[in-house]
């Protein structure tokens, strides 16, 4: 079966983020200590989720396990669940948490003050652990605390950068997060009460008898949808989402990379994880929360390119752009089927990698321009920083579903998922619509940033990318073409995780 | 319906508070009202669950002596500890994140002088404005 020391992988990685996070304030702040400790300490997560995905599925088969905490027995104990989509979600979080941390590594020591750095290691370290406990948690009241974790390190590192405008963003992040996962926790309440289970698999034969005998079915709806509704609060569907663009476009950029690429995707982890584990997708389509999903998930994908249209400030469009992102995963999950489950899945892990991507690389750009962030500013810039400008077109490409780049694989399966379903018209619609929009304001950020500037170009005086830049955009971009050009292993991969999800 | 509201007056008593408390939470404009009616939210997820985890003429779940030197381990005279754990659990949430809103709060209101977001947001932008207005000055005083 499985060895020992894979076994733990998912009890330790949460534990040893959460160690490294009270030692941190201990360390001394001479040379950045404090940060390459995090990095440390998230690459040899990485390296443990790597191998712990080898050990699920190197015998052809898919293994899946749950860890009991305290070794108390299923129905009272605490327990984490880990199967091949956990342990390559948190290989993917990790990955893309390290590379946000490194590849801002210079642009971090601008925008926080040295005293304040320390801090912003603790929040990230804590982050990162509530996001693999989000990924590994079997039991849905721990879920609902390693949410409120989550919301409160996430709104402090936007507040860590200096600033009347970032204090003013979280607040309004805090609030719309707390009113989330309010919703969670009375959802989370009545479903204690319904089913007298917390253990995900329990509540789910719990609801299968209250499906069967059709009693309760009115408070059922209810909860679904209070949690459904607090979820999709904190993972900026459409309709909730005004909250996003402050958030992420006035923070520094290691935490609008990790905002957007990585702590909206825990939160959509979790709402698949009460979809397929705690309620069953019979459930969800005889409750028709699948057909609310879906449409909402359409109406994001068009209004969020529709706002990122209007946008002046690079950083605001890239997170406007993650609005409609997360409305194809909503569309993917919407569908209601395995492979639509799949495709979602598949679109977390590349939206993971192209949005840290894009914002490094706007960073890196606006750095380039003298710290400037509106898009005219950055006329020329790809010739002083060649890195940041190829990391922006290989993003824009990506995002756009140019054939080859990352963005092109996970919006080839949600199309070839979309025809399994009645509404196919609809999904291919609005991804056609979607991608041109995309494009109309990609492409133009695209030219800009290529096109020669001879007056502006001599008064930039940044200094060249540092070597931390370089590598990490160097794998930022590997991945990015290995997920477009070898996506079906991966798509198989995720296909066998949701199946023993 | 209304026998079924009198019947369980401690979960509708809890439902109409977590309603009272989340329009506060949404709607009001004042920040420290907000978080009021945050916490009146949450206090009310607790009521529910209290009510919901007491058994009349139960005993709490600590062992209780049967007279002859030994201990009732019967279940079905203690109430679950679950309810009253989650309870706790959440108590400690509730202060840790409403310590961090006031935190934030009482750094809006040194930066702007007010409570109020959208107000805040006008602020920013006169500031904004303001420094601008300043700095077109100061180019067109270096011009001339």
């Amino acid at each position: 079966m499985i060895n020992m020391f894979a076994y733990n992988i998912p009890f330790v990685s949460i534990f040893m983020l959460m160690i490294a996070a009270i030692i941190t304030p201990l360390l001394p702040k001479r040379n950045r200590l404090p940060e390459k400790l995090s990095c440390y300490v998230i690459g040899i997560i990485a390296i443990l989720s790597a191998y712990l995905l080898y050990v699920l599925t190197s015998s052809g088969q898919s293994l899946s396990f749950n860890f009991p905490m305290g070794h108390f027995p299923a129905p009272w104990g605490n327990e984490l669940r880990a199967g091949p989509l956990e342990a390559v979600l948190a290989l993917v979080f990790c990955i893309a948490m390290l590379l946000s941390l490194t590849g801002n590594f210079s642009s971090t020591a601008e925008d926080i003050a040295p005293n304040r750095r320390q801090i912003f290691c603790v929040l990230v370290n804590l982050l990162t652990a509530s996001l693999l406990a989000l990924t590994y948690t079997n039991d849905l009241f721990t879920a609902y605390v390693f949410i409120e974790i989550n919301t409160i390190a996430a709104c402090a590192i936007v507040a860590v950068k200096e600033g009347p405008e970032t204090v003013r963003a979280a607040l309004r992040y805090l609030v719309m997060s707390l009113v989330g996962s309010g919703l969670v926790m009375i959802a989370i309440c009545l479903l204690y009460d319904l089913t007298g289970h917390l253990l995900m698999q329990n509540m789910h034969g719990a609801i299968q008898v209250l499906v069967t005998t059709k009693s309760y079915m009115m408070p059922l709806t209810v909860s679904l949808a209070l949690i459904t509704a607090g979820l999709a609060i904190k993972s900026a569907l459409y309709p909730f989402a005004s909250w996003l663009p402050d958030a992420h476009g006035s923070s520094t950029n290691a935490s609008s990379a990790i905002l957007s690429g990585l702590v909206l995707k825990g939160h959509i982890f979790t709402i698949i994880k009460i979809f397929y584990r705690v309620f069953g997708l019979e459930v969800i389509h005889l409750l028709r929360m699948d057909t609310v999903i879906f449409i909402l998930g359409l109406l994001a994908m068009i209004m969020g390119s529709v706002h990122a249209l209007k946008q002046t400030n690079v950083k605001r469009m890239i997170a406007w752009s993650s609005v409609a992102q997360v409305g194809y995963i909503f569309l993917g999950v919407g569908l209601n089927t395995t492979a639509g489950v799949a495709a979602a899945c598949l679109h977390i892990i590349v939206h993971a990698c192209i949005k840290p991507m894009l914002f490094t690389a706007a960073g890196g750009l606006s750095n380039a321009a003298g710290h400037k962030k509106g898009l005219h500013a950055l006329m020329g810039t790809f010739y002083v920083n060649r890195w940041a400008g190829m990391g922006l077109i290989v993003g824009a490409f990506s995002m756009m579903g140019i054939p080859g780049f990352a963005g092109f694989a996970s919006k080839l399966s949600l199309m070839m998922a979309s025809f399994d379903h009645s509404v196919v018209v609809w999904s291919l619609a609005a991804l056609a619509i979607s991608s041109v929009l995309n494009a109309l304001y990609y492409v133009p950020a695209v030219i800009v940033v290529l096109t020669h500037n001879k007056d502006a170009q001599k008064n930039f005086t940044a200094p060249a990318p540092t070597r931390s830049y370089k590598i990490s955009m160097f794998i930022f971009l590997a991945l990015n073409f290995y997920l477009g050009l070898f996506c079906m292993p991966l798509l198989r991969l995720i296909t066998r995780g949701v199946n023993v999800l | 319906m209304l026998e079924k509201l009198l019947l369980n007056h401690y979960e509708a008593a809890a439902v109409i508070l977590s309603g009272i408390g989340l329009t506060n939470l949404l709607l009001q404009r004042n920040l420290i009202k907000k978080i009021i009616g945050l916490n009146i939210m949450d206090t009310a997820v607790y009521l529910f669950l209290a009510a919901k985890g007491y058994v009349a003429g139960r005993a709490a779940p600590i062992l209780l002596e049967n007279g002859s030197g030994g201990w009732v381990t019967s279940s079905s005279v203690y109430v679950n500890p679950v309810p009253a754990g989650l309870v706790l659990t959440g108590i400690v949430v509730s202060v840790s994140v409403t310590a961090f809103a006031l935190a934030l709060t009482l750094k809006l209101y040194e930066s702007y002088g007010t409570l109020n977001i959208d107000e805040a947001l006008l602020r920013m932008t006169e500031q904004q404005e303001e420094l601008e207005a300043k700095v077109d000055e100061a180019e067109e005083g270096i011009l001339s």
